[in-house]
């Protein structure tokens, strides 16, 4: 929608009959109709309007700037054709209009000239464009087989932690939602002063009102279980999120004078809003919430609500279904023809899946040992050992320090992943790309597996720029009845740093095993593109 | 009798050393550093030449060897014990040289002519008595005493040479070499310290809130992030327990990954080691490289009994990870190691 999100609003109370035109030219947008004209202009004058608004309260209005701005979402407009980018018009005028601000002046004239030649170019390209056919309003654009996609991409707000601009952004957004903003904790390194770093003590439910209005109280439940550690892990935190979406849209009543599909989704908003204040999302969880915010709108207008939310629920269902268990099983078929009698597998940490590939190789009867490598300060690999050694498998327990000691036992290495980047690099729990490299040094095959849901568009290539900090007073331990580190904050000059994410290069990964086969590390963008095709 | 007096005194003082090393050994008695180690298996060594009963050099080398075998017995990782034991009687064949009036030179070439033609036979020449040799050996013994004592500010004057401001260092655990060096260059230079905390004995901790003290920026990271930050060090110091003749190391638990890190990333690898830790050894004895510690350090769970678990203390690192070794006697590259031994060892003594 043109007015969430993407505009800076003061409240929510605003003409509902301005709101309704503008839900009008939304909607026609939506179905792929030329905007005509006259409702261009309205839609320009009314953000306008608002800036002028806005302005008012902050001091002298800057012309200028309003005339930039004017010109900007006239362009910005064709080029964005659907609803998730809905909030690239904000950003790109912001940035455009800062920019415009430094340049010199240009007369009013020259500015709609200007404006005039960009409409024009626009028009005809958009022209050439729907003759292609028909485009299904709602999807994402699709990358035509003759012409690549713009990146108008919104830089996430949780790797913009030192920008105060941003900050302030997120939270007047926050404020609007009626979601708690949650404050960082403890010395930053210098080196990461752009992400958030939050303590497990504070949790961010302790300005919420009991019982919650805004939020759902099931959503509230969930944050808290995601904070404070109780949920970790890629499938599980998208498997409990999906799960509670169920329990949300159950107790979704369609308000009068709105659309279902339309409003839900607006619901949703400050639900993720709160979830990604409780711990940032992971790339699968992004994933899914795309998924289900494509199916509400897909739902017709016709569509009765108690059929429209028993749809949604199948829908749900049915994607937990294909692309976590179904997934599963099939990278476990695959899986277990590489694992042969004799191996000595090792593990890292708590994957969900490495654990099923390794309790059904071992229910195949396949004779391996397995070789746990446990890390400070979560020590996951303890809950893994648990599973392990109830199934009955032999085991063996060591730290990562200790790894060059065990790694000329290792016949081969399989790891789970969070989430797998564009360029082919492995975002994982961190150590990861340690044991990568030891095994690679010597000579033992590293085997990477994953499914499809956690294929990430992102590209990254260094620990630094996108991580999670986790709470800073996990590193503190006592050994001897002393613990060093027990006043940290205190001393100046000293930091402590508890990284929760590393990215893997692909030229330590042998293999990456998906459900839709064994793949090499480079052959994630294939797969992306092919998935996207298919939807 | 005083003689037999002496005597007592003598193998209780051994006693006493002895049972302090197997006390280390196990982590019951105070933790001490390599340092205090070798002053005091010196400081005994120059004990035992001036009191035990010796008639020649030959005899003293004896009584050295058979102490120096129960030592190295009681405590096999810590080899600061055997090098000094090594050193004193390469000390005891050079006096002996001396007093001999031959020249150094000529007796310690090894050429292969002269093993061929003269056959091993230098072990008889040591049974001459000198009246001076005892003198002159308890002073090289000082001498040796006083070089120990300067060893850690020797190396920490180097530490402006390869420090500039800035930069970020990466180090592992809890080295005090490494902790001077870093404070001498802290005193003129502003630079970063990322220290690997080194699970389970986590010394990394004390390192860091060391380092803090002098105003040092330092970051503690757990060890399954060495990889992820490498990227953005310029330097890894690190400090070791053991600098093997091949020019290895036999360092703490996770520095192999560290040195496999910083390689992957051509980042140099500095070794802050002092002289006294070179030791003959090479690293093809499994048994030697490792120590296990007691895996309850690790484990705390009742599934124990279920499952193998390891602890070890100590990890290789082949030669061709390290970039440069720092020592007392200043700067030297891996490849020269083999020839600084030669120089501080006799060959014969390799062996206990």
């Amino acid at each position: 929608m043109a007015d969430s999100d993407g505009r800076q609003v003061d409240g929510v109370n605003h003409a509902t009959d301005k709101d309704v035109k503008l839900q009008e030219i939304a909607l026609a947008k939506n179905e792929g109709k030329e905007l005509t004209k006259e409702e261009k202009q309205r839609l320009r004058k009314e953000k306008k309007q608002h800036k002028k608004n806005k302005k008012d309260d902050k001091g002298p209005p800057e012309k200028e700037k309003e005339k930039e701005k004017a010109s900007v979402p006239a362009p910005s407009k064709p080029a964005t054709q659907s609803p998730a980018h809905k909030a690239a018009p904000a950003p790109v005028h912001a940035s455009e209009s800062a920019a415009a601000a430094e340049k010199p002046a240009k007369s009013k004239a020259e500015l709609r000239a200007e404006r005039r030649a960009r409409q024009d170019s626009e028009r005809t390209s958009k022209q050439g464009k729907k003759e292609g056919g028909q485009q299904s309003a709602s999807s994402k654009p699709k990358a035509t087989p003759n012409e690549l996609q713009p990146v108008v991409k919104r830089l996430p707000e949780h790797v913009q932690v030192d920008d105060p601009a941003a900050l302030k952004k997120l939270a007047k957004k926050l404020e609007r939602q009626q979601v708690p903003l949650r404050s960082d904790y403890g010395y930053k390194v210098s080196l990461f002063s752009h992400l958030h770093q939050y303590s497990r003590k504070s949790p961010p439910t302790l300005q919420i009102s009991i019982p919650a209005t805004v939020i759902h109280p099931s959503i509230v439940r969930l944050g808290l279980q995601y904070s404070q550690g109780i949920i970790a892990g890629s499938n599980a935190r998208s498997v409990a999120l999906l799960h509670t979406f169920k329990q949300v849209i159950q107790d979704y009543s369609t308000p009068p004078n709105e659309e279902l599909s339309r409003d839900l989704v607006n619901k949703l908003s400050p639900y993720i809003s709160f979830l990604s204040q409780c711990r940032p999302l992971s790339a699968s969880m992004g994933n899914a919430i795309k998924y289900i915010k494509k199916e509400i709108s897909n739902i017709p207008s016709q569509c009765k609500e108690e059929e429209a939310k028993g749809k949604l629920q199948a829908c749900i269902d049915s994607y937990i279904n294909e692309k976590i268990i179904l997934a599963s099983e099939a990278i476990s078929k695959y899986a277990i023809e590489k694992i042969s009698d004799g191996d000595v597998i090792l593990v890292y940490g708590c994957s969900s899946l490495v654990n099923h590939i390794l309790c059904k190789a071992f229910e195949k009867q396949r004779k391996f040992r397995v070789i746990v490598v446990d890390s400070r300060p979560r020590l996951e690999g303890r809950e893994a050992l648990r599973r392990l050694v109830k199934k009955g498998i032999r085991c063996t327990y060591v730290l990562i320090s200790a790894l060059s000691y065990i790694l000329p036992e290792v016949s081969k290495v399989f790891l789970g992943a969070h989430a797998l980047l564009a360029n082919g690099y492995v975002m994982s729990r961190v150590g990861t790309s340690q044991i990568a490299l030891v095994a690679k040094a010597y000579n033992v095959p590293v085997l990477v597996c994953c499914e499809t849901y956690k294929f990430c568009e992102r590209v990254q290539t260094d620990s630094f720029v996108s991580n999670e900090l986790d709470d800073p007073d996990d590193l503190i331990v006592t050994r001897n009845g002393k613990s060093h580190l027990e006043n940290w904050q205190t001393v100046k000059s000293l930091g402590l740093l508890n990284l929760v994410y590393d990215v893997t290069p692909p030229d330590f990964v042998d293999l990456v095993i998906t459900d839709l086969g064994m793949i090499p590390c480079t052959s994630v963008p294939v797969v992306l593109r092919v998935k996207n095709v298919d939807q | 009798m005083p003689g037999a007096d002496k005597e007592t005194d003598l193998s209780e003082r051994i006693e006493s050393f002895l049972s302090e090393l197997k006390r280390c050994g196990s982590g019951a008695g105070s933790l001490r550093g390599s340092a205090e180690t070798a002053r005091e298996t010196t400081a005994l060594l120059r004990r035992i030449t001036a009191q035990a009963r010796w008639g020649n050099a030959g005899e003293l080398m004896e009584i050295i060897r058979k102490e120096g075998r129960r030592m190295t017995a009681a405590q096999p990782s810590e080899t600061t014990v055997g090098n000094m034991i090594r050193r004193v009687l390469k000390i005891i064949r050079e006096e002996y040289a001396r007093s001999r009036g031959s020249s150094e030179e000529t007796d310690q070439q090894e050429s292969l002519h002269k093993l061929l033609t003269s056959g091993g036979s230098s072990e008889d020449n040591f049974r001459q008595h000198f009246t001076h040799l005892k003198a002159n050996v308890i002073e090289a013994i000082n001498e040796l005493l006083t070089e120990l004592e300067g060893t850690t500010d020797n190396i920490s004057m180097q530490a402006l040479e390869h420090i500039h401001s800035n930069e970020v260092i990466m180090t592992i655990g809890r080295s005090r070499t490494v902790e001077a060096f870093l404070k001498d260059a802290a005193r003129k230079r502003k630079f970063h310290v990322i220290v690997a905390e080194c699970a389970p004995f986590c010394q990394g901790h004390e390192m860091a809130t060391s380092l803090c003290k002098e105003d040092i920026e330092t970051t503690v990271i757990p060890d399954a992030a060495i990889f992820a930050v490498m990227s953005r060090v310029n330097k890894v110091i690190i400090g070791t327990q053991t600098v093997l003749a091949n020019g290895g190391l036999r360092a703490v638990n996770g520095t192999h990954t560290l040195a496999l890190a910083a390689k992957h990333h051509s980042t140099p690898l500095i070794v802050c080691a002092p002289m006294f830790k070179l030791s003959p050894q090479v690293p093809d004895t499994p048994y030697n490289h490792t120590k296990l510690k007691s895996v309850d350090t690790i484990l705390y769970i009742h599934i124990l009994s279920k499952v193998n678990a390891h602890c070890p203390v100590f990890d290789y690192v082949p030669p061709e990870l390290i970039t440069l070794f720092i020592s007392n006697i200043g700067g030297n590259a891996p490849s020269y190691i083999y020839r600084l031994m030669s120089e501080l060892y006799h060959p014969e003594d390799h062996e206990l």
